[in-house]
Parts: structure tokens; sequence; C-alpha cells
């Protein structure tokens, strides 16, 4: 019988020369790239806060600047399709920054055979959802590429908001003490495009939370001055965006489980799955860094608007083990909430 | 859910760690086989709990991770294959072959996709009569009777596309090396619950009685986990050494008959190495010469690849047990699960990913916040 010593284990693998799907994740592969290609080369101090959106100085006005690309399959799911979802990304983006939303650009890159009537649908969910918010398309441009160099449709949108004085977020900003609330429960649009995709019957009932959140940003920014940071929870989901803050702001994070919600459905599929709600995208969630003394008001606030009304406070910013968002569970344990370091679904916004 | 909820009762959690406080008296070191039961232990912190009388150490039950490097090989080098569709679990594409996975063959445009059960690699190749479709069929013995199902009805339909490359590990062998070993100091064994749903638990009587100790078979649930650590902790200050029965809800002492017999239409039992462990006799299923037209292995003249091991880091030890992921010096710093030195910080159910994941923050920190 041999004995440990003489047991062997694989060699380190260090293949690093070729893009794989991890890289759009939004976890740490993403962050690699950003760090090791974009920013040596971009050298822009704006960029380097790696914000969701930047804010720039324009003859006294500050202006939030933000794109976003979308590669969503299918293109239409429950509760939305690519076309709105486009809008809405960057729309969202925008609004994490305070800023109010003015004007939009939007990109195609549509595949040779794609049907037209397809991209009619599209467009005119783009409309639809921009005239909803309300928000102006005012630029655009559209490129054809040979079948098989794409995959039907994708979509680029970058917009440009204003941000109101006195509205100042910024991850910097957050603190030990904050509290951290969620407009709802979690999930929703990762779990609804992957019940889609994959035929998930139990799940079929529900839909994206795909949705604009400059109206429930707005509505909370004007409850309370003592919001210091918001975020959307789109891809890696509440755990990415936790972790992001958490580096940025030099603090810790702990969140309580039995605090989070989560849809039935959602619970059920990532279960079946083996998935974990809280890597799951969301397209119409947010999540605010409330100083403690404003949380209930904010989460009154957040209630009181229709996006909001199931959310929650699920966690506190601590000075302790800065860098690192931990999770306490039912049983009073706890654990690390990580970033994931590539996918954990196939890409889903 | 409401159904898993019952098994995730803070309250009655609290009432069983009690009652195994009441019950020892003295150090007791346990081993859960199975990679999910490993998961949930280290997901909420079931160690915390019953620690320290109660020390559980993780075995080799994550076929992610003992997948050998060679069969891996062999995977990558039919997934390149110009044509070839490969599907696979999606864990097994960030494991590290010797010099390159899945993920890489993928990005370099092989047509490698994840499917969540043999039946899709199944439908693929009916929808892609012209190219062949190849399913990665890995685990243990819970995922062989739908892979046995697969290519049983491959060859019912005479889909000659379809092939599979088998690397299937069974549990009782594995056991029985850890109980040879002269550095083992597990005195009870939480049996997996999943492999005994198909497999009964009669094998791991014969265990109980030859090397006396106790199994209890276990649930994946954190009250299934509990109730099978009081269970063994019972057995082992009474001195017994028995198999006993935590799962009842879905293990049967003969197991599930009508899978086992596909199985052994199918497969036959055959030698398999283990990675990080290495060969164990009679350890694992391999296709039946009658099925030998959907052996992938055989199909596309792989089976000759062969890869050395070098010595690199802690795994053999850590997958049986007898050292911990935070024992290993390179554990989180050059080891992690974007860039994993061994296959447990690959899978979700491998113990190394699952301490990284969960509890790297060594020192508890529930009171700081």
């Amino acid at each position: 019988m041999s004995e440990p010593a003489q047991f062997t284990c694989p060699v380190p693998l260090a293949v690093k020369d070729r893009i794989v799907l991890g890289h759009g994740s939004g976890g740490k592969l993403s962050a690699e790239l950003l760090h090791e290609i974009f920013l040596p080369f971009l050298r822009s101090p704006t960029l380097n806060r790696l914000d969701d959106q930047a804010v720039v100085q324009v003859n006294g006005s500050r202006l939030a600047f933000s794109t976003d690309s979308f590669v969503v399959k299918p293109l239409f799911f429950r509760g939305g399709d690519i076309g709105s979802l486009a809008v809405h990304g960057t729309v969202n983006d925008l609004a994490m920054g305070g800023a109010t939303p003015l004007f939009l650009s939007a990109g195609f890159i549509l595949e040779e055979g794609l049907e037209i009537e397809t991209l009619r649908r599209v467009a005119e969910s783009m409309g639809r959802a921009a005239e909803a918010i309300p928000i102006e398309i005012v630029t655009g441009d559209t490129k054809v590429v040979e079948k098989g160099s794409g995959d039907g449709l994708f979509i680029n949108t970058t917009g440009i908001g204003l941000v109101p004085d006195g509205v100042h977020l910024s991850p910097l900003l957050v603190r030990p003490g904050d509290r951290v609330l969620i407009s709802g429960p979690i999930g929703d649009h990762g779990i609804a495009i992957l019940a889609e995709r994959e035929g998930i019957e139990f799940a079929t009932e529900l839909a994206s939370d795909s949705a604009p959140l400059h109206g429930i940003a707005a509505a909370i920014l004007a409850a309370s001055p003592e919001i210091h940071a918001m975020r959307d929870p789109t891809r890696g989901g509440v755990s990415s965006a936790l972790n992001e803050i958490a580096a940025r702001a030099g603090v810790g994070i702990t969140i309580e489980e039995t605090a989070i919600p989560v849809r039935e459905e959602v619970r059920g599929a990532c279960e079946m799955l083996g998935l974990d709600p809280l890597y799951v995208a969301n397209e119409g969630k947010l999540l605010a860094f409330v100083d403690s003394r404003a949380a209930e008001t904010v989460l009154d606030a957040m209630r009181r608007h229709p996006l909001g009304s199931d959310a929650a406070i699920i966690g506190t910013v601590t000075g302790a083990h800065p860098g690192l968002v931990l999770l306490r569970t039912p049983f009073g344990t706890t654990r690390i909430v990580d970033m994931l370091p590539g996918d954990q679904l196939p890409r889903i916004c | 859910m409401k159904y898993l909820d019952e098994y995730r009762d803070p309250a009655l959690a609290h009432r069983l760690v009690a009652e195994i406080w009441r019950t020892v008296t003295r150090p007791w070191v346990l081993m859960e086989i199975c990679g999910g039961q490993t998961h949930t232990l280290v997901k909420y912190g079931i160690e915390e709990l019953v620690g320290p009388r109660i020390e559980l150490v993780h075995g080799p039950g994550c076929p992610v991770c003992v997948t050998p490097l060679e069969i891996i090989d062999q995977a990558i080098a039919i997934a390149s294959i110009p044509e070839v569709i490969f599907v696979s679990y999606g864990d097994m594409l960030r494991v590290p072959g010797s010099h390159s996975g899945l993920f890489q063959v993928k990005a370099e445009g092989g047509d490698v996709r994840i499917a969540y059960s043999p039946m899709d690699a199944l439908r693929l190749a009916r929808e892609n009569p012209r190219r062949p479709v190849v399913f990665f069929a890995v685990g243990f013995e819970t995922t062989a009777p739908a892979n046995a199902t697969a290519v049983w009805q491959a060859r019912r339909e005479g889909l000659r596309n379809f092939s599979m490359l088998v690397s299937h590990v069974l549990v009782p062998p594995a056991i029985r090396l850890l109980l040879e070993s002269k550095a083992g100091r597990v005195q009870g064994f939480i049996a997996p619950g999943h492999v005994c749903t198909v497999m009964g638990y009669q094998e791991y009587e014969e265990l109980a009685a030859r090397y006396k100790v106790p199994f209890v078979v276990g649930g994946f649930e954190p009250l299934d986990l509990l109730e099978a650590i009081l269970m063994l902790a019972r057995q082992l200050e009474q001195g017994r050494s028995q198999v006993e029965n935590q799962y009842a809800r879905s293990v049967s002492r003969s197991g599930n008959e009508a899978a086992r017999r596909r199985m052994q239409e199918v497969f036959e039992v055959t030698d398999r190495n283990w990675r990080g462990i290495g060969p164990i006799a009679q350890s694992g299923y391999r296709l039946r010469p009658e099925y030998a037209g959907f052996d992938a292995g055989k199909v596309f003249g792989v089976e000759t690849v062969t890869a050395p091991e070098p010595p690199e880091c802690i795994s053999a030890q850590v997958l049986q047990g007898f050292k911990k992921p935070l024992d290993c010096p390179v554990f989180g710093t050059r080891c992690t699960p974007a860039g994993p030195l061994g296959a447990p910080m690959v899978s979700s159910e491998g113990a190394c990913a699952a301490y990284y994941q969960y509890r790297r923050h060594a020192a508890p920190v529930g009171a700081q916040s």
C-alpha cells in the first residue's frame, strides 16, 4: 500500500494568451483585463476610478457618461429583450451615479442573415423603453458582419446624464457603520434567462427584472442626503458589486443571509443547478450604502417606489476585515462571499 | 423550497449541536466522502459548530478533482478535433490538463458545450447527424445510471455519431485504500447519500465489519450532516461499528436495482487512476466490449495518451484527509480557483476551493461587525 508522500498532483497551468468567456463575467478575470491591459494604456484618471459611470466637469456642470454593450442570448426573454435591456442597462449606470439621464446613442452590430422582423421588434422595444424613461436616443450606428462573425445582434448604448448639485456618490464615501440596502429580490434576470435557455419548467413564470432605476434612485436621493454610494448588481451579481465596493472603499462588509430577499423560483432553480443567487445577474435592482441613521428613511423611500416594494436592509459596513465580504448564515457561522474567478453562468447580459 | 428549509432550520441545528456536545467525551475524527457534503459543511460553517471535539476531514468524493490527468488530456485531444461537438458538465471545463484545458480549447475554436445531463448530448447527436458528439462521462456511482442510459439509448437508436469518454470512479475501493493507509486517522465515515441511493449500502457493511469502523449514510443539507455526525458520535462512544442510514428519505439498503442493472449492462469494473492519489484496483467503470463503438477513447484513438503527474502540491493528502486545505503553504497565494495548482481547487465540490470560497478568513469574525 502506498503512503501519501508518494502521491502526486498536477502541474500548474499558466495559459493566459487567449480571451476566455470568464473575461466577460464581471469577476476577477474581467478585473485582470482592466488592470493589465486597458488602464495602463488608456491612462485616464477618471477611468481609473472604475465607477459604473464617469463623472466629468463641463462648463460648471457635472456630466455622467457611460457605455455598455449587450450580447444577451436569447434576444427575447420573459420580462424584456435585448432592446429594452440596452436602454435600461446604460440608464442604470448613469442613475447609480445619481445622474438624471438625458441622451443615449445606440450602435448595432448585425449578423448577415438576421431577420428584419427581429430587428424591427428590437428597435420598437428600444423606442418604447426610451420613451417610458424618458430619454432620447439621439445618434446611432449600424454595421453588418458576415454570417458566423456575430451572434444575430449585438447592441452598444452610450448615455449622458446630468448630476444634480448636491449629489455626491462614490465608493470612497462608504464607511464603517453604513448599512447596505437592496431594492428587491435578487437573481431574477439571470435565472429568467437561464430558465428560457435551459427549459427549467418550474421557473417559466419568472420574468427578468429589467427596469430603469433612475426613478427609484432619484426618490431615495430626495429622501436623504446620507446615501454614500449606489450600485446596480448586474453581471457577477450582488457578490461582485459588494466586493468592488469593499475593495474600493477599503472596508469590510457583513451581510445577513436571512435578510436577503430571493424569490422561491430563483432559490429553487439555484438549488437545482448548483448556483448561488448572490452571483446571479440583476437588471433592475440597486444596492445603496447609507449612513446608519438614515437607513430606515431610505428603506421607507425605496419601499414606497413601485420598483422597491420588497426592499431590505441586508448588511453593514465594518472596519474589520477590509476588502472582505462576509455572510452570516442562519446558524450564526460566517463565510466569505467572494468575487468569482470567472463565469457562473453562460453570458446573460 | 419548503421541503429544503426544514433541513436548514437554525433552532433544530442548534439542538443537534448541543446533543453532539452532550454525547462526545473525547475528540473524534470523522470524514465525509462526498464533495457535495464537503460543500455544505464548509458553506454553513458546520465545522465551527461541532469543533474541536469533532474534527471533520474531507474525503476524495469530488469527481472533477480525481479525474486523472491523462483522461483530461484525452478529452482535450478529442475536443480539439474539428467537427467534434464535445459535451461536458460545466465544472470539468476549468480543470487543468498537462498543457491546456477545455476552456482554452473552446477559446481556440473548439466546439465545447456545457450540459446538465448526458441526455442533452444525445439530443445534440440527433440534431447534428453529420458531426461526432462526445459526452465526457465523469462521476461516481451517482451519475453512472444516467450515463449508462444515454449509451444504451444511443445503441438502441443506432446513433453512430454519439460516443462517450468514460472516467467513472467508485467510492468503496477509495475508502478501503484510506483505511489500509498507515497515515489514516479517520475514525468514522459519513457515507455518500447519492451514491448509496443508487448502490444501497451493503458494500459499506462489509467495510464496517472488516475495518471495525462506523458508517452513517448521510444527506446533503446542514441538518442531515449534523444528524449523521451525531449518529457517528454515538456509535463511536458506544464502541459500535455499524452502518446506519440517516438519509432514509432517499436511500434503502439495496439501493436502486433497476439503475444498477442498466449500469451493469453497459459498464464493467476496471482499474482506475485517481488524480492526486494514484492507481486503485477495481475502482472505476468502463464501457463493456459490446459498447466499444460508443467508446470515444477507442473511436478517436486517444487511449494511448498518457500524462505523468510530477509532485507539486499536497492535494493527495487533502483528498485523503491527511491534511486540510489551510495546511497547504501555497493555499490562497500561489494556488487559487483562478489559477489552481491542484484539482481540489478547481471544482466547487473540491475541499480547497470550498475553503477558498467560504473559509479563508481562518479566524472567527462573527463578532466583528
